[in-house]
């Protein structure tokens, strides 16, 4: 009798993700707008942008569900090389090799510049060093200035803090401070560097390291931790909407996004949607730079 | 009474058949491994992937020398196993003989809860606590360190050491020990010279398992390491393990290029590694049945 019972609740049990799986199928088959599903991959820096962007697109379009996933840049654009995501979010530009890989592929990148950003670099609150120069930015991370005294600060080893190497911002840091825009430049990252798989655990190890310095999208910035003016000769910029919407702050740099192709169907309605006015909000309110609205493509 | 000798038939070829499966996972995970590996030295020289000094996978032209991630993981490893073997042959040895019954079970059911915490929340622990804890009392200039990782994984593999080393101590025959308190041995002769090396195999194996889990956990060791690709000199520096350096780098690569194939190569590397650590284990498990 008892066996029975437990056997009834067994087969109970074993329906109830049947039914869940029905329920999802069953959706509402009177409704005659779009449907379809969206998978974005790539850049940590975007992808709290991204997420917002997708959730509000989803309140207008309730049948499209848009997926996104971080990983870095680089994850992004290897995904879409490899067809596994419809949109790569990436905060670098896509280099020529991966154009020409992609193209072996059958995939036709095309790029959507959707809004600026500044990298910013920061620092421990309590480390008294308020702005440095490119070029200081340039010894310390290459490991040729190896104590904050050397820059006037309190005695202490500095501690270099990068993304890992798949990230669109190591690239860019990589480019631009490390290399000095220099295509023949063979410099790299001090091997001491530490590599730190989020952009959160550089704030985490920034907030509770004195002597770390490191390097995140302005959209990381908070009260925690200290950003550092950055400059050229004398005129130092810190990384705010302002600053980098003028030019002014030198670490600024556009964020991507690349479709296979023409964009069609719901992932066109999606690319619509980014440069809307309220898809440029969603890129302000995360802390990013919305593009003028001259800036973006022409509607067809 | 034929139905039931058909009965049998059946489930005894689908025990035999899901053994077969077992072996035929292990040796296609291998072939899978080997080909896509194979593929990295039609490229890139044997002798540089394997005594390479740098890992930069990124650069023009991409070095892949396995060296600094070899010599990550095998510090990362020693020094855990330094830490965590005392400590858990120790505990196995308090549970088995010492503990009175009534904490022996707590004792147990706490070394299983020991063993369920993801190794996520380790290493969350060891971001947010751990390491700069250590960065203050040892004074040094980060706390993403290797010894950060290494007492993260040591209390991974304490769960493992504890409950089989445990097995091995409790099922040394009762008369041994009656001996040995026959002949006017004290309790601590008995379980230093008598209990402890008859119970050696299966401590052996013990130790053996616990290497295999430190060496191929991967999320404590990538968040809390610092994963610099440079060759420790000591275990306070920050360093980056082979399965970090896998984890971090996979998603990035083109499926294809020759990037994806050196990751595949430093799989094929760690595969081995632990194949050849639990093979030790194993036979020192035979050995001890014998």
């Amino acid at each position: 009798m008892l066996n029975m019972q437990r056997k009834k609740i067994v087969d109970a049990l074993l329906l109830l993700p049947l039914l869940f799986l029905l329920s999802c199928v069953s959706s509402d088959e009177s409704y005659e707008g779009p449907r379809g599903f969206i998978q974005i991959k790539g850049s940590d820096t975007m992808v709290n942008a991204a997420q917002k962007l997708a959730e509000d697109f989803m309140k207008d379009y309730p049948y499209v569900f848009v997926a996104v996933t971080g990983g870095g840049s680089g994850v992004g654009i290897a995904s879409l090389i490899n067809g596994t995501c419809d949109i790569a979010i990436a905060s670098r530009k896509m280099r020529d090799e991966e154009i020409e890989i992609a193209k072996k592929r059958g995939v036709e990148p095309k790029e959507f510049v959707v809004a600026y950003d500044g990298v910013a670099v920061i620092v421990n609150k309590n480390n008294p060093i308020d702005s440095l120069t490119i070029e200081q930015l340039h010894d310390i991370f290459t490991g040729k200035i190896t104590d904050w005294k050397e820059l006037g600060g309190k005695e202490g080893k500095v501690v270099t803090l990068s993304r890992e190497v798949s990230s669109g911002t190591h690239m860019y840091f990589k480019e631009k401070v490390i290399r000095r825009e220099d295509k023949n430049s063979r410099e790299e990252f001090s091997p001491q560097t530490l590599l730190l798989s989020s952009s959160q655990a550089i704030v985490e190890e920034v907030v509770s390291n004195e002597n770390a310095i490191g390097y995140l999208g302005m959209g990381y910035v908070s009260e925690r931790v200290k950003a550092i003016k950055v400059g050229v000769g004398d005129s130092f910029y810190p990384p705010s909407v302002e600053y980098v919407s003028g030019g002014k702050y030198i670490l600024s740099r556009p964020l991507q996004m690349y479709t296979n192709g023409v964009p069609k169907g719901v992932v066109k309605l999606f690319i619509d949607y980014v440069y809307s006015p309220e898809g440029q909000r969603a890129f302000q309110e995360t802390g990013f730079v919305p593009i003028s609205q001259e800036n973006a493509p022409e509607k067809d | 009474m034929h139905l039931k000798r058909i009965k049998e038939f059946i489930i005894e070829s689908l025990i035999r058949l899901s053994g077969f499966f077992i072996i035929g996972f292990v040796i296609l995970i291998f072939l899978f491994l080997l080909k896509d590996s194979l593929s990295l030295f039609r490229e890139y020289p044997l002798k540089d992937f394997f005594f390479g000094k740098s890992w930069l996978p990124i650069s023009e032209p991409p070095r892949f020398g396995i060296i600094p991630l070899v010599m990550g993981s095998l510090y990362v490893t020693f020094v855990a196993i330094l830490i965590c073997v005392p400590t858990g042959i120790a505990a196995a040895m308090f549970i088995a003989e010492v503990a009175p019954s009534y904490l022996k079970t707590i004792l147990k059911s706490l070394v299983e809860i020991l063993a369920s915490i993801p190794s996520v929340v380790l290493g969350f622990i060891g971001i947010v606590w751990l390491g700069p804890l250590l960065k203050d009392v040892l004074g040094i200039s980060t706390g993403m360190c290797g010894f950060t990782g290494s007492l993260l994984l040591a209390f991974m593999a304490l769960p493992t050491i504890i409950s089989i080393s445990e097995d091995a101590i409790v099922s040394v025959p009762r008369s041994y020990k009656e001996a040995a308190f026959g002949l006017g041995a004290t309790r601590w002769q008995t379980l230093w010279r008598i209990v402890l090396p008859s119970a050696s195999s299966g401590i052996i194996a013990a130790i053996m398992l616990g290497i295999g889990r430190v060496i191929g956990e991967t999320m404590v060791v990538m968040m809390v390491t610092g994963n610099s690709p440079i060759i420790p000199h000591s275990i306070l520096q920050p360093l980056r393990t082979l399965t970090a350096t896998v984890a971090g780098e996979m998603g990035e690569t083109v499926s294809g290029s020759e990037h994806y194939f050196a990751l595949f190569a430093v799989g094929l590397v760690l595969f081995i590694i632990t194949f050849i650590i639990n093979f030790i284990a194993d036979w020192s498990l035979q050995r001890g049945k014998r």
